[in-house]
């Protein structure tokens, strides 16, 4: 549940901003991050910016998310 | 990568070696549960290196009364429910949120945002948000608290399940019989807190507390870590989790958690009451305090009969060992909550089949 994407800010109005995490794009508040600006790479949960992230764990966490997706594609339990 | 994977393997090797005895290290993340069954990481650890899924997943430590009455509330017309997806499928009397949502008056949420959305769009309903989870969810519930409290939004409230995951570790570790040697800290969570939170449990208890990230390279480089301070005897506080987690954490955060609740004893699944270890709304904000305004009192909940979530939470036993593991307990019917959760450590037991391909322990299945 604690589940952090990280994101770009693309759009970002007082705490109000519109994020991008692999090409979704979605609103997010930055009132916890209050230093945060537009284009920053930024930690989302539960549709808030927490925390500033950089490029290559971005990237890392991504292809992270992306290989769970796919695996939660698979039928519910392996043989084994 | 593969390097730094053969080192972390000879420091748990070498700890096994030196202590000549199991290790056991609890993560207390239901995301590094997932992850460590996901990437079969138990599969790559020395025989004497034992993972203990503790009880980080804010589903699972639910109490049984918090939920029942989450379910009760969901019975009546004027109620609004709003609840993160994550509790929609936990039973309780008379089923569950999502037996419930045949009806209009259950709405899943992603944010915090969404159910105060609800209560300005449903000015005829009371919105009841369902909100559990540790630090790295309440800033969330708590920015609305003063959105609500700023536009004088009266028809929403919410039912604080919030809890502190420091107070869980020190009451795991004060039960004499406990057999933890080390803690892989929750990431996302000390972004929040800061890994400095977690120095009170290697100063008072003397164990090692790592944070660490959910890829597996961190986890994996996370318990060497913890195995090169047991094998040393000089437990520490670290973090590997440099890219996002600080000593401090995140002061706003923190700042506006502590504006408006304050730590209160509180019930948890399997670790019963604990000091100081739940959040409840401040008075000055009470009128959003769902528990207030319903007159509900939790009481300390009891696991559905043969349930064993209780004790797989804290690490004492594993889901197979559990009567109703595979058997009546499954992802489509779930008993318990630890099946429930994409998080739970029984339901990561279904899916990716434990250590059992592996052997590396003690085959249990």
């Amino acid at each position: 549940m604690c589940l952090a994407i990280p994101a770009r800010i693309v759009e970002l109005e007082k705490d109000n901003a519109v994020v991008d995490a692999m090409g979704n794009r979605y609103r997010a508040k930055t009132t916890l991050l209050p230093e945060v600006k537009l284009g920053d790479m930024v930690l989302i949960h539960a549709g808030f910016a927490i925390s500033l992230v950089d490029e290559e764990e971005a990237r890392q966490t991504w292809q992270l998310l992306a290989e769970i997706a796919e695996f939660d594609q698979t039928p519910d339990k392996i043989s084994g | 990568m593969l390097e730094r994977i053969y080192k972390a393997q000879k420091l748990m090797d070498a700890a096994c070696k030196k202590l000549g005895r199991q290790i056991n290290i609890m993560e207390v993340c239901g995301t590094h549960t997932v992850s460590i069954f996901r990437h079969g990481i138990k599969s790559t650890l020395p025989k004497g290196i034992k993972l203990l899924s503790g009880p980080g997943c804010p589903v699972c430590v639910t109490n049984q009364s918090y939920i029942d009455s989450v379910l009760e509330l969901a019975g009546r017309d004027d109620y609004l429910i709003a609840t993160y997806g994550d509790m929609i499928r936990v039973p309780g009397k008379g089923g569950s949120l999502e037996t419930k949502q045949t009806k209009v008056n259950v709405k899943v949420v992603l944010s915090s945002e969404d159910a105060l959305q609800l209560a300005k769009d449903n000015p005829d309903k009371t919105i009841v948000f369902v909100a559990v989870g540790f630090e790295t969810t309440t800033p969330a519930t708590a920015v609305v608290i003063k959105e609500a409290a700023a536009e004088n939004i009266d028809n929403f409230c919410i039912l604080s399940g919030h809890k502190l995951v420091v107070p869980a570790m020190r009451a795991l570790l004060s039960d004499k019989n406990n057999n933890i040697d080390g803690f892989l800290c929750p990431g996302h969570v000390s972004v929040i807190i800061g890994y400095g939170a977690f120095g009170e449990i290697v100063e008072d208890f003397g164990r090692p507390c790592v944070v660490a990230g959910f890829e597996p390279l961190q986890i994996i480089e996370g318990l060497g870590e913890i195995c090169q301070q047991l094998a040393a005897d000089k437990p520490e506080l670290k973090s590997i989790y440099t890219a996002v987690v600080t000593k401090k954490g995140n002061t706003a955060a923190q700042k506006i958690i502590d504006e408006c609740f304050e730590p209160a004893n509180g019930y948890w699944r399997g670790l019963g009451m604990i000091e100081k270890s739940t959040l409840k709304l401040r008075d000055k904000y009470s009128r959003f305090d769902a528990f207030k305004r319903f007159d509900i009192t939790e009481i300390p909940g009891e696991d559905a009969s043969g349930c064993r979530c209780g004790e797989v939470l804290c690490g004492l036993v594993e889901p197979p060992e559990c009567g109703l593991f595979e058997k009546s307990c499954t992802p489509d019917t779930p008993v318990g909550p630890c099946m429930v959760s994409s998080e739970g450590a029984c339901a990561a037991w279904f899916k990716y089949g434990g250590n059992r391909t592996a052997g590396n322990q003690d085959g249990r299945v």
